[in-house]
């Protein structure tokens, strides 16, 4: 039921009714030594997601603005609606129908989703999700196998990729003959060694991965990278994280033909940390290679009275049709993450997603900046960063972490473990949901421990 | 019964081969498979100069609502493929055995071609699939 204030002559009628003079005449029977609140003083307003921050901090056990480990999964502001429309029965599901005809709302939305993420990234076409960012890279890379038909079977893999994705490349790809090579970074920028893709001979490769912005937080070269890998006819496939592409260039802009497909993770579109998932995949490519795009896709058609309706298309690609010569046999769909996503785009528009975009990386510029003036602190990578980096302590990591955890900050991820070059060191992450004091806080919790160290 | 024209041959995958006076063949699929497969859509065609063994896959037909495999009836290499497919699949649903072909093959040893069916031998096999 929506909300629908008195009017003025509304509340004068109830209180000729009534007998009173007043509003607060109604209140005379609370005892005058019972303190009442000052409705004027009361402040005009605050935003949705200053009023959630501010009932979070007042609630016992829990510290906002705490968490600075990103890598992979980031905790964005969602407004509430997102969750609500979402949790509606009619959307309530996470499959695509058997039917999927008589759901016209459901195929709606995923239209409506692949037409958002085309224009976020500017390529021609996109499915309906796939599983995760990792498992969308994979289905990529095998896409643009199957483009390349018998050509080379030689991809190029950053190590500057997330590893998690280079491990389910590996346990994926390992029994195809595929060679997956190692692709260094340098270590003063963080960013793809471009001399090494140079070395490689033209129809050597079958397709160049780029992680935009990478593992550790870096911008890419893209339009140079994505120049030469196309020079070579190897296709360039874009792992990208959808925030950033509201503020950086887009996969289909990049060099002077775009990338040949685009991937990643879709958690940052409205879907809540929520302990590792369920998230869901992207996948968008060019129209020419519709066909060898897996996954669902809703496409638009005229019904034989001519009314606008939405079907699912080009299902012969699909395994209950093509079976063991489906473009992929593992495409699971993530329905209603796709919805939030849809929602959360919809919500936000261009313009929104763009000021959350600006948001992160204002605030990660903050704090890099904090961090850089202090003594035994170095900022890894001297490339531009989106909305994480590398920094290096001086002093033992543990000690940092044990300060950090003792103020309830999760400072970020301890790097050695993927990283063994990168000693002392945590990937730092720094979204919209952070605030000024948020970022002094953490800068104190290192001081803390760098006066100690001395 | 459907259309199979008795100068060519025939293999139980439903592609015809026609035998031309240069000695290259021309292959396309039957009136039955394209009756059996309905309105095509899309055909995917093979890499020109590629080299085929005899089984491997052609192209791939593509109908509303299914997808099918053609296989090389004799082994050689694709010489010509027929460009009109690209943007009129239909034209095999049409004209099956005329400007429905799909490629044209250098075979490496045209014996091979005693191994295909003939007409009667290929309307048994549709008889056959008829039944089932």
């Amino acid at each position: 039921m929506p909300f629908i204030p008195h009017t003025e002559n509304e509340i004068a009628e109830m209180l000729v009714a009534i007998g009173a003079n007043k509003i607060d005449d109604l209140f005379d029977e609370i005892p005058s030594e019972v303190p009442r609140a000052d409705i004027e003083k009361m402040c005009s307003g605050m935003s949705e997601q200053d009023i959630i921050r501010l009932s979070a901090e007042r609630a016992p056990n829990y510290q906002p603005g705490s968490c600075f480990i990103g890598a992979g999964a980031y905790e964005h502001f969602i407004p509430s609606a997102v969750w609500d429309i979402v949790t509606r029965g009619e959307f309530y599901t996470a499959y695509t129908p058997y039917q999927p005809e008589a759901s016209q709302g459901t195929l709606q939305v995923i239209y409506e989703y692949q037409t958002m993420m085309t224009e976020l990234m500017v390529m021609e076409v996109s499915n309906a999700s796939l599983y995760d960012g990792a498992s969308a890279l994979v289905e990529a890379v095998l896409m643009a196998l199957r483009i390349q038909k018998n050509n080379s079977k030689k991809i190029l893999v950053p190590h500057n990729l997330h590893p998690h994705y280079r491990d389910v490349l590996k346990s994926i790809l390992d029994y195809h003959p595929i060679e997956l090579i190692a692709w260094e970074y340098e270590k003063e920028t963080g960013c793809v060694n471009v001399s090494q893709l140079n070395q490689f001979a033209k129809d050597e490769l079958a397709a160049v991965i780029i992680s935009q912005p990478n593992f550790f937080g870096c911008v890419e070269e893209v339009d140079t990278l994505t120049n030469l890998a196309q020079e070579k006819n190897a296709l360039v496939v874009g792992v990208v994280n959808p925030i950033a592409m509201a503020l950086l260039k887009p996969p289909g802009q990049w060099g002077n033909n775009g990338a040949d497909i685009a991937c990643g993770e879709g958690q940052p579109l409205g879907v809540p940390l929520a302990g590792g998932g369920p998230y869901f995949g992207f996948l968008c490519c060019r129209k020419k290679d519709i066909r060898q795009l897996p996954g669902r896709i809703v496409g638009r058609t005229q019904d034989a009275k001519g009314r606008d309706g939405f079907v699912l298309t080009l299902q012969a690609r699909e395994q209950h049709i093509r079976r063991a010569k489906a473009t992929s046999n593992i495409c699971t769909n993530q329905g209603l993450l796709v919805t939030a996503a849809t929602i959360y785009m919809r919500m936000m528009g261009g313009g929104g997603l763009q000021s959350v975009a600006k948001k992160c990386h204002e605030n990660t510029e903050k704090l890099k900046q904090l961090l850089s003036e202090m003594d035994g602190v170095k900022i890894v990578f001297n490339s531009p960063t989106f909305h994480e980096f590398v920094v290096q302590f001086e002093n033992p990591l543990s000690d940092i972490v044990a300060v950090m955890k003792k103020n309830n900050i999760q400072p970020g991820l301890i790097l050695d473990a993927h990283y063994p070059e990168l000693t002392n060191s945590l990937l730092v992450c720094v979204t919209d949901t952070k605030t000024m004091q948020d970022l002094e806080k953490y800068c104190m919790s290192v001081r803390v421990k760098e006066k100690a160290g001395v | 019964m459907s259309d199979c024209p008795r100068e060519l041959h025939y293999t139980d995958s439903h592609e015809w081969v026609r035998l031309e006076s240069d000695d290259t063949v021309v292959i396309g699929i039957t009136d039955f498979a394209q009756h059996q497969l309905g309105d095509l859509v899309f055909v995917e065609l093979p890499d020109v100069m590629s080299g085929l063994e005899k089984g491997d896959e052609l192209a791939v037909v593509e109908s509303v609502k299914t997808a099918a495999d053609v296989y090389a009836p004799i082994t050689g290499t694709i010489f010509e493929v027929n460009p009109q497919l690209e943007s009129n699949p239909g034209l095999i649903n049409e004209d099956p055995y005329g400007r429905g072909w799909i490629c044209r093959i250098k075979p490496e040893n045209l014996d091979e071609l005693d191994e295909l069916l003939d007409a009667d031998g290929y309307q048994k096999v549709t008889a056959e699939e008829n039944e089932e």
